[in-house]
């Protein structure tokens, strides 16, 4: 077992290079860039100097000079070093920026998974265990409508209805107008009501998936032969679901859901714009837009390192709820 | 009823029977069918008759076999005995006198310590998240068939009786071979000291060293624990060996059924006959007279008309294409379902 998770970790980090490679490859390949918006911006103040001189004094400074695989490496010598530089859009230090608004992000992404593994485990197994009933049929359509749901659509009704027509909830932002007058309770309560519709339409567009792979595997594991001798054991149903079924659906539940837990840092770029959470998603979002490749090549490789993470996570925990994987 | 409805006509009727207290199971007219599903709304579209109306008794501390070519519905007769199908389409199953499909859901599982199965593969049919000893004790846990204090002693017998070793019960199943696997079976399902037990071609997936193992073990448990067996098999001779009584079926009846030696030394219906001609015979110089059945069973979506198996018989006449024979008792215990026997008189008859 170890042995394997260091093979695994030691092939993560050649993969972690070579990825880290391509972004900064495709950052410096895009058509237009940070130096040149501020060139443009600053030649076009009276009195400065042009645009061309402009241009060769930032593409010095901001290290464009060098060629993609010098700047690569030179990048690469910081981020070593765990340094990763100034962000040149928000003029702070990168992991500063990044400290601000992960938290945000976490919070959001960890309460909606929580309800959505709350909601779409047991959701799946009514499913399976009433398979072609009306149950399940109910369930399998709003299964559907969440899948296929886009999240700007769905978003964009939630407001439409709770913020324009009911005035439930404010349209935008994490907070209320008059925030600053709130005590500590009344602070948090108001950021928690900021937060139910970006939440909901998180849960509602991800129990979807969650759902359909409950019941699919529950469905392979009740028609198994184990859960028909448990039938013929006199186990109550309950027992049988839950004991018998449920337990073998487990391994690729906890893998799946082990494998998305980072995930939870990685923001919901589309739900935090629509909703003007200063989350993690939004923020990098204005970043990679603007062409901070500081910014961006953090934010980047921090979700690579996440993805490579989650699968080992992954197989790791698949190893742990098998006892056959375990001996092996 | 319609024209078109037909085919999803069921008869359901039947002449219920006494309880007579020398048989531990009886099993009268049962059917179970199988509802085929099509067109947009999934309507009933039709049935696979599985069992269609069979009636026989188990005495008590005996094994019948049931024998018959693969589909024909055996597995589904001893499941459906044990109520593991769902529910069944008609007729009657008495254990111990009374209907199973009477019980409710608790009295049900209360029951399953009486009344036990070994399925037929040993190994799909073992969790595999859960200790040899939890499988093996979990009912029992559950129904309390000992006081807690012994259970650890009680797991570990049944274990030896089974001829598995107590330390082994805190592997997993896949850490067994596929002979320790059935014998984990036969001791889940001994576990719950049952009185009957349905063994469900326990030997088919087993090797034939193993085979004649577990047949032993199966023989030896029977004489000291008093148990009754209906022993679903495909292999012949293991049913000769095993059975007091042999029940033949095909397509979804069952054809003949009385004494092991009745049965064997002189069948009566055409397909036993058949069937018997192709066990093989250990002498390289005999000369084998087998039967060679044309064609292939029929669906039993869509079965023959009249008697089922006339499209594959040598002894076929008209009647037998229109008329659905009766069962007849020929000789005393020897029940046959044919046309050839309508002349002669059976047991009972004036």
């Amino acid at each position: 077992m170890r042995k394997y998770v260091i093979k695994r970790l030691l092939l993560s980090v050649l993969i972690l290079v070579l990825v880290t490679l391509l972004i900064y490859g495709l950052m410096r390949a895009l058509p237009t860039s940070y130096i040149e918006a501020i060139a443009r911006q600053k030649s076009q103040q009276p009195g400065s100097r042009s645009y061309e001189e402009w241009m060769e004094l930032l593409t010095a400074s901001y290290g464009f000079d060098k060629g993609i695989l010098a700047g690569y490496l030179s990048w690469a010598k910081e981020a070593l070093k765990l340094n990763f530089g100034d962000s040149w859009f928000y003029t702070v230090p990168v992991t500063e920026k990044f400290n601000s608004v992960i938290w945000t992000s976490f919070t959001m992404s960890a309460i909606s998974m929580f309800f959505e593994i709350a909601i779409a485990i047991p959701l799946g197994i009514i499913a399976a265990t009433h398979q072609y009933q009306r149950a399940d049929n109910i369930i399998s359509v709003i299964a559907i409508a969440g899948i296929s749901l886009p999240t700007f659509f769905f978003a964009s009704l939630l407001k439409l209805v709770f913020s324009v027509k009911l005035g439930w909830f404010d349209l935008y932002g994490m907070i209320g107008r008059n925030y600053e007058q709130l005590d500590a309770f009344g602070k948090f309560l108001d950021k928690a009501h900021h937060m139910v519709l970006p939440i909901v339409t998180l849960v509602v567009i991800s129990i979807g998936g969650l759902m359909r792979y409950t019941r699919t595997n529950m469905l392979e594991v009740m028609n198994a032969d184990y859960i028909r001798t448990a039938r013929a054991k006199g186990v109550s149903e309950k027992k049988v679901i839950y004991h018998h079924a449920f337990r073998n659906t487990l391994i690729p539940l906890v893998t799946i859901i082990g494998g998305s837990l980072p995930g939870l840092f990685s923001g919901a770029q589309i739900t935090e714009t629509l909703y003007g959470i200063q989350g993690i998603g939004l923020t990098s979002f204005n970043a990679m837009v603007a062409g901070d490749i500081p910014f961006s090549m953090f934010y980047l490789t921090f979700m690579a390192v996440l993805t490579l993470l989650g699968n080992l996570i992954a197989d790791i925990l698949y190893a742990v709820v098998d006892p056959r994987v375990r001996i092996a | 009823m319609s024209e078109n409805k037909d085919h999803l006509y069921i008869d359901t009727s039947y002449t219920p029977v006494e309880y007579d207290p020398q048989y531990i199971l009886m099993v009268n007219n049962l059917k179970k069918y199988f509802p085929i599903k099509g067109g947009m709304f999934s309507r009933t579209v039709g049935y696979v008759k599985a069992v269609d109306g069979i009636t026989f008794n188990i005495k008590r501390g005996t094994t019948m076999g049931l024998v018959g070519e693969s589909g024909c519905g055996k597995t589904t007769t001893g499941r459906t005995i044990l109520r593991l199908s769902g529910e069944k389409t008609a007729g009657q199953v008495l254990f111990n006198g009374k209907e199973v499909y009477d019980f409710t859901d608790k009295e049900m599982r209360a029951m399953r310590t009486k009344m036990q199965i070994i399925f037929q593969d040993p190994f799909s049919s073992l969790q595999p998240r859960m200790p040899v000893g939890e499988i093996i004790g979990e009912a029992v846990r559950e129904h309390g068939v000992v006081p807690p204090a012994e259970y650890e002693d009680y797991i570990e017998k049944v274990m030896d009786d089974c001829g598995l070793q107590s330390f082994q019960k805190d592997r997993y199943p896949h850490e067994f071979s596929g002979g320790q696997r059935q014998r984990i079976c036969i001791a889940r399902a001994l576990a719950l000291n049952p009185e009957f037990v349905v063994c469900d071609d326990p030997v088919s997936a087993l090797d034939v060293s193993i085979q004649a193992q577990i047949i032993n073990l199966l023989n030896d448990l029977q004489e000291s624990r008093k148990l009754t067996y209906l022993f679903i098999s495909h292999d012949l001779s293991v049913v000769e060996h095993i059975s007091d009584s042999v029940g033949v079926m095909y397509l979804g009846d069952l054809v003949e059924y009385g004494e092991t030696k009745d049965i064997f030394g002189h069948p009566l219906h055409p397909y036993t006959e058949a069937l018997f001609s192709a066990i093989p015979i250990p002498d390289p110089n005999a000369k084998m007279n087998r039967i060679v059945l044309e064609g292939s069973i029929p669906s039993p979506a869509n079965p023959p008309k009249g008697c089922k198996f006339h499209t594959r018989c040598a002894k076929c006449m008209e009647i037998c294409k229109h008329e659905t024979p009766c069962q007849k008792e020929i000789e005393p215990g020897h029940f046959v379902v044919c046309h050839l026997y309508d002349n002669v008189k059976g047991i009972g008859e004036e």
